[in-house]
């Protein structure tokens, strides 16, 4: 019962980021709600995993930080000074 | 430190160390004790530190002793700490209607010298009150501070830096 | 145990939520990064171990992504401020220091 509340709570942060998103004077105020949007994300996948009791979501989401850690890296140098 | 002088015994120690690392997030990532996972873990974190042993040996890391080790978990626990207080701290910020920050940019130095600690310093920085590193040249942080309080070099090392460094220097000298 | 996890995740929800609502609220760039690395870093920490508590035998595995997150975490953002420094972006108007120009000086001395 508490998880889908949690779940709610999530969703509703990661709302607020998108908004950011689409507001945000520049690229790089995107780039850092992107990068918060795919941290809270992973927590995300985590519950969802616990909600269906699935053990194949938590490599998901290993993957998943894995893989943004690098984009977000890359979306830096890029802001930086072109690829 | 990746002195051209490295001695047989220096490259074992890094290998052993490498290998118990990456066996440790093996036995955690595989989360059994079936003969046969501890067997393919032994195989590939061998095969992987025959590969990458150099680039660990490159990171500079010191010996192993029992002093550094027991202010490594000093340090990891007023880490948590400072963790802990720095959420509820922008939390209160955030929260406040009249959101009361005071933001600015100021240089801070430190006496660390190899890379590793200082991008340890870094990390901590950026993970505890307020204090977020943007930059760093040689031996001066460039930090964000959302509540800048002093705009002295001297000063301000002492109130960001000083609480870790302590621990630091004794780990990484 | 299944309290102590439902009671830890919730704390960890909390804090995400916190995080995103200072992404909106906060005025620029360097400030919404404080809030993005603290606030998210600890909330996913928490959540994800308070997951950990709740399903003992994912205990490890959480453990790992935790730590993963807590490693990575500030580096990327780290990146993406000295980024948004280089590419010039200015400091908000409430700032009442800018010592960046002092700091360029240090660059040719060592």
């Amino acid at each position: 019962m508490s998880e889908i509340f949690f779940l709610t709570i999530i969703g509703i942060g990661i709302v607020l980021c998108f908004f950011r998103m689409l507001k945000g004077p520049t690229a790089a105020d995107r780039a850092v709600a992107l990068d918060t949007v795919t941290t809270v994300t992973v927590a995300f996948l985590v519950i969802l995993g616990y909600v269906f009791k699935r053990y194949v979501y938590l490599d998901v989401s290993l993957v998943y930080a894995a893989l943004m850690f690098v984009g977000s890296v890359v979306i830096a140098r890029f802001l930086e000074k072109g690829i | 430190m990746a002195d051209p002088e490295s001695t047989s015994d220096n490259k074992l120690r890094s290998i052993l160390y490498m290998f118990l690392f990456l066996y440790l997030i093996w036995l955690c990532l595989s989360a059994s004790l079936h003969y046969q996972e501890l067997l393919a873990g032994i195989f590939f974190c061998l095969l992987l530190t025959i590969f990458l042993h150099r680039q660990y040996y490159s990171l500079g890391l010191p010996p192993l002793t029992i002093k550094r080790f027991v202010f490594f978990i000093i340090y990891l626990v007023v880490l948590f700490n400072e963790i802990v207080r720095a959420n509820i701290d922008v939390a209160y910020r955030v929260i406040h209607p009249k959101m009361p920050i005071k933001p600015g940019i100021i240089v801070i130095s430190t006496k660390l010298k190899q890379d590793i600690a200082k991008m340890i310093l870094a990390n901590s920085i950026t993970l505890t009150p307020g204090t977020f590193t943007l930059d760093i040249i040689e031996d001066k942080f460039l930090v964000h501070w959302i509540n800048v309080q002093t705009e002295d070099i001297e000063e301000a090392t002492r109130i960001i830096g000083e609480k870790f460094e302590k621990y630091l220097r004794v780990i990484f000298e | 145990m299944q309290i102590v996890g439902i009671l830890i995740t919730g704390i960890g929800v909390l804090f995400l939520l916190l995080g995103s609502y200072g992404i909106v609220r906060l005025p620029d760039v360097y400030n919404r990064l404080q809030a993005g690395t603290k606030c998210t870093t600890f909330g996913a920490l928490f959540t994800i171990i308070g997951v950990g508590i709740m399903e003992p035998s994912w205990f490890w595995k959480t453990l790992i992504i935790a730590l993963f997150i807590l490693l990575t975490n500030p580096i990327s953002n780290h990146a993406l401020g000295r980024a948004s420094r280089k590419s010039g972006i200015p400091l908000c108007d409430r700032s009442v220091v800018d010592k960046a120009s002092e700091f360029e000086q240090y660059k040719g001395k060592v």
